[in-house]
């Protein structure tokens, strides 16, 4: 009767949890887990490569993509396997305090400026980020900054910091802290005319431009290297320590390599490879 | 016939009224005789039931009559060990009802519930709570259903059945399960005459098989008919309880002679 | 900005085109949001069942906890269990983090109390009518339970239907714990959320859109067959 009705109803929901419980489980034996950056997700870069590393391995790469500065958090709790973001400092202290065991250079692109077609600050062709950064800034007009402490935002606090000025002290006029990944900023630049920062990958896929376009590029100082690491297994005993270091020595290698150079959008490549493997930084 | 079929429940029967070890005995035990003992309930300074001493023992149907509100289905409700009293005790056969012993007891509430799902199965739901393996609950559901004359009905949804139908299903379902007694608290308030007469008919069958029936009835005539004593309530309290031939020819209080003059009653 | 039409369009392409990735993408939100729905009916229905029948102290305070949480924000919820799944977290072990399991964990947090405080609220008005009847079934409290929950069904079922719709449409938690993994705990909504960020926002409209006729759907489906049970047997 009715009594049966519902233990069958209960017995199936408790089932079905089950099974989702062993599916992943057994889904769980071949892969590592990358704590990366959302420009790298974004640009679709991941999208061309793993699928010929997975190929090649039998290894399931999953990515998570969060800011730099969210993706070393999470890999010191443990949460990952390999991280592979842009901040070399902060890359720098994670080995040093012992969470990861080498630093490697991967690949490299870099940064642009971008901002409204009619450029109101006059910064278009200028030859250095700090100069066009500090014509904005005098002049008050809007910048949408990312603000999450991502690989971006501290080479962006870097460059205000090297032109003297303090835009913090402006922000939520002038200076917008949007507190979002890259392509969330650049939709809100686009919506406000304002300037942005954002590396070159996310901006050439970044398919909201509108208006917008590259006006400062070339300069040194924007320059983007990307860097990886194995998260240490001393630190954190659960790391599937032997198939994230599979898969950096595939990146530092040569198949990695050319996969990276490979990946093209709009006839424009979006990463540099520069590994250097036997020598770690 | 069997009325006393009481099916083995489980051990671990919790009491609903915690009384020791007395409360413990099970569905084996007779429930008769039914017994009240200074029953009292008061809300907003009203005293609602004030009954010193009252048995529901022996054979026969008793109709339960009184003015609106007077305190009728309250006192049936606690001797039925749904509502507790403020003050007083209930009794069935010497021990304070607990749940396993209701496969001895019925009851047609004032306002029936009939479970979402067909006739049929209303009456099947009460035969497997007091025990009954599947196919004896649906057979004896049939039967019930039948003698109810209901058959027509049995995958009719119950909730959608018209006032008269929900009554007899509710009745059928109640007899079903073969209670030594059986409470009805007016069971035929807005039937067409041809219902009633059903329901008086099964209530008959019923009680000349030996089942203790107590009844509350506003239709006096119907009273004459069904039952062989009648108890009258005012105010909470029973006036009057008479053999329903001396009750109607020769009441003895002023409250009942009024009563049955079709004279209201001021409380 | 693009305009609506294009989303539209993008759609009607999505869904015709029977692409397998959006499958996929569709396939696992289900799967987590109805899996998560479950789990919190087997919890939260019995539990919302016992708040309606009984009576003890602190049970007031039980209910006021529970309807509050009925907003939990999905944001916190999914930090609350990122910092317990996570390896340095209670119940790192496990292993669970950045997969649907994790999801379906954080989702019913988010569900248990919406589901749990509607089924009180129907079942405690049910209680009031079907009581005593229980009673004199003699039904032991368990059973009394049972019977009062088959009794609702049909109003419970808009519970889990609530519960549902926070589920499949809720973003903030499943991006955290999910982590948003391509073919692996990457759902409609964290799909969403990834295409507005690259700035394809007739596509991430589109996927809105899709989103939307799949809660409409699992909610006809459910009127529908529920009219027609009714309509069967019961009422
Ligand atoms: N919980 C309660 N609180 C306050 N008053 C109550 C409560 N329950 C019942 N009463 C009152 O008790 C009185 C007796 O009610 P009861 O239902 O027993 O009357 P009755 O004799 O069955 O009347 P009727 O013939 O109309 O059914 C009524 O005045 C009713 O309003
Ligand atoms: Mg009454």
């Amino acid at each position: 009767m009715m009594k049966a009705a519902i233990r069958t109803s209960m017995f199936r929901s408790v089932m079905a949890v089950a099974m989702t419980l062993c599916t992943v489980a057994l889904a769980g034996d071949r892969h590592i887990i990358v704590q990366s950056t959302t420009s790298t997700q974004n640009s679709g870069l991941y999208d061309h490569i793993l699928p010929i590393y997975e190929a090649a391995a039998g290894v399931q790469v999953r990515v998570v993509a969060v800011g730099t500065g969210q993706a070393i958090k999470n890999a010191r709790n443990c949460d990952g396997d390999v991280l592979l973001v842009h901040a070399k400092s902060a890359e720098e202290a994670f080995v040093g305090q012992g969470y990861g065991k080498q630093r490697f250079d991967v690949m490299y692109n870099d940064f642009v400026i971008v901002g409204p077609r009619d450029d109101p600050a006059g910064i278009r062709g200028l030859s250095e980020a700090t100069e066009a950064l500090k014509a904005i800034a005098s002049l008050s007009l809007p910048f949408a900054s990312r603000a999450d402490d991502s690989g971006t935002h501290q080479k962006e606090m870097q460059l205000w910091r090297d032109g003297g000025v303090d835009p913090i002290a402006d922000s939520g006029t002038w200076y917008r802290e949007t507190g979002s990944g890259m392509g969330a900023t650049l939709n809100i630049a686009v919506a406000m005319n304002a300037y942005a920062m954002t590396d070159r990958a996310t901006w050439i896929s970044f398919g909201n431009k509108a208006e917008h376009s590259v006006l400062v590029e070339g300069d040194p100082d924007l320059f983007n290297q990307y860097g990886v690491i194995l998260v240490s297994s001393e630190k954190c005993p659960n790391t599937r320590a032997e198939a994230g270091q599979h898969f950096i020595n595939w990146l530092l290698g040569p198949d990695g390599q050319e996969a990276i150079a490979a990946y093209s959008l709009d006839g424009m490549q979006l990463f540099f490879p520069n590994a250097r493997p036997n020598d770690p930084s | 016939m069997r009325w006393s079929l009481c099916l083995g429940l489980p051990p671990k029967d919790m009491p609903m009224h915690d009384d020791g070890p007395s409360a413990l005995q099970t569905g084996t035990t007779p429930i008769l005789p039914i017994t009240g003992k200074g029953l009292f309930v008061r809300r907003k300074g009203r005293d609602l039931l004030d009954v010193q001493d009252i048995t529901i023992g022996g054979r026969g149907t008793t109709v339960l009559v009184g003015p609106n509100g007077a305190g009728k289905s309250l006192m049936l409700n606690i001797l039925a060990g749904l509502k507790a009293p403020d003050r007083g005790t209930v009794l069935w056969n010497g021990v304070p009802p607990s749940r396993s012993r209701y496969c001895r007891f019925g009851m047609v509430l004032q306002s029936a519930v009939l479970l979402r799902r067909p006739a049929l199965s209303n009456i099947e739901y009460a035969l497997r709570a007091v025990g009954h393996d599947k196919v004896e609950a649906r057979n004896r559901a049939h039967r019930a259903l039948a003698d109810a004359g209901m058959t027509k009905l049995a995958s009719a949804s119950a909730r959608v059945l018209s006032g008269g139908e929900r009554q007899r299903l509710a009745l059928a379902r109640a007899l079903a399960v073969q209670p030594d007694v059986l409470f009805l608290d007016e069971p035929t308030s807005s039937l067409d005459p041809a219902s009633v007469l059903a329901i008086e008919r099964m209530v008959k069958a019923a009680s000349d098989g030996g089942m203790r029936i107590v009844l509350i009835a506003h239709d006096l005539a119907q009273a004459r008919r069904v039952s062989n004593e009648i108890m009258m309530m005012h105010n909470g309290r029973i006036i009057e309880t008479a053999p329903t031939d001396r009750f109607f020819d020769a009441p003895k209080s002023a409250e009942a002679a009024a009563f049955i003059a079709g004279k209201i009653l001021i409380s | 900005m693009q305009d609506f039409a294009a989303s539209f369009a993008e759609a009607f392409q999505l869904v015709f085109g029977l692409n397998s990735g959006l499958l996929e993408v569709v396939w696992l939100s289900l799967r987590v949001s109805l899996t998560a729905v479950a789990v919190a009916a087997v919890i939260g229905l019995p539990l919302g069942a016992f708040l309606a029948v009984s009576r003890f102290p602190g049970r007031a305070v039980i209910i006021v906890t529970l309807t509050a949480m009925m907003g939990l924000p999905p944001v916190v919820v999914g930090l609350v269990v990122y910092l317990m799944l996570s390896s340095a977290g209670a119940l790192g072990p496990l292993q669970l983090l950045y997969t649907p399991t994790a999801m379906i964990i954080a989702q019913s947090i988010l569900v248990l109390p919406i589901i749990a405080s509607l089924a009180r609220q129907t079942l405690e008005d049910l209680h009031v009518e079907y009581r005593d009847q229980l009673m004199l079934f003699g039904l032991g409290s368990l059973a009394r339970l049972r019977t009062l929950l088959w009794e609702g069904r049909y109003s419970l079922l808009t519970a889990l239907l609530a519960g549902f719709g926070r589920a499949i449409a809720e973003v903030g938690a499943v991006i955290i714990v999910g982590g948003n993994i391509n073919h692996v705990t990457r759902v409609m909504t964290t799909t969403i959320a990834l295409e507005t960020s690259k700035g394809n926002l007739a596509l991430a409209l589109g996927l809105g859109i899709i989103l939307v006729a799949i809660a409409f759907a699992v909610n006809a489906l459910v009127f529908v067959s529920r009219a027609a049970a009714e309509r069967y047997a019961h009422a």
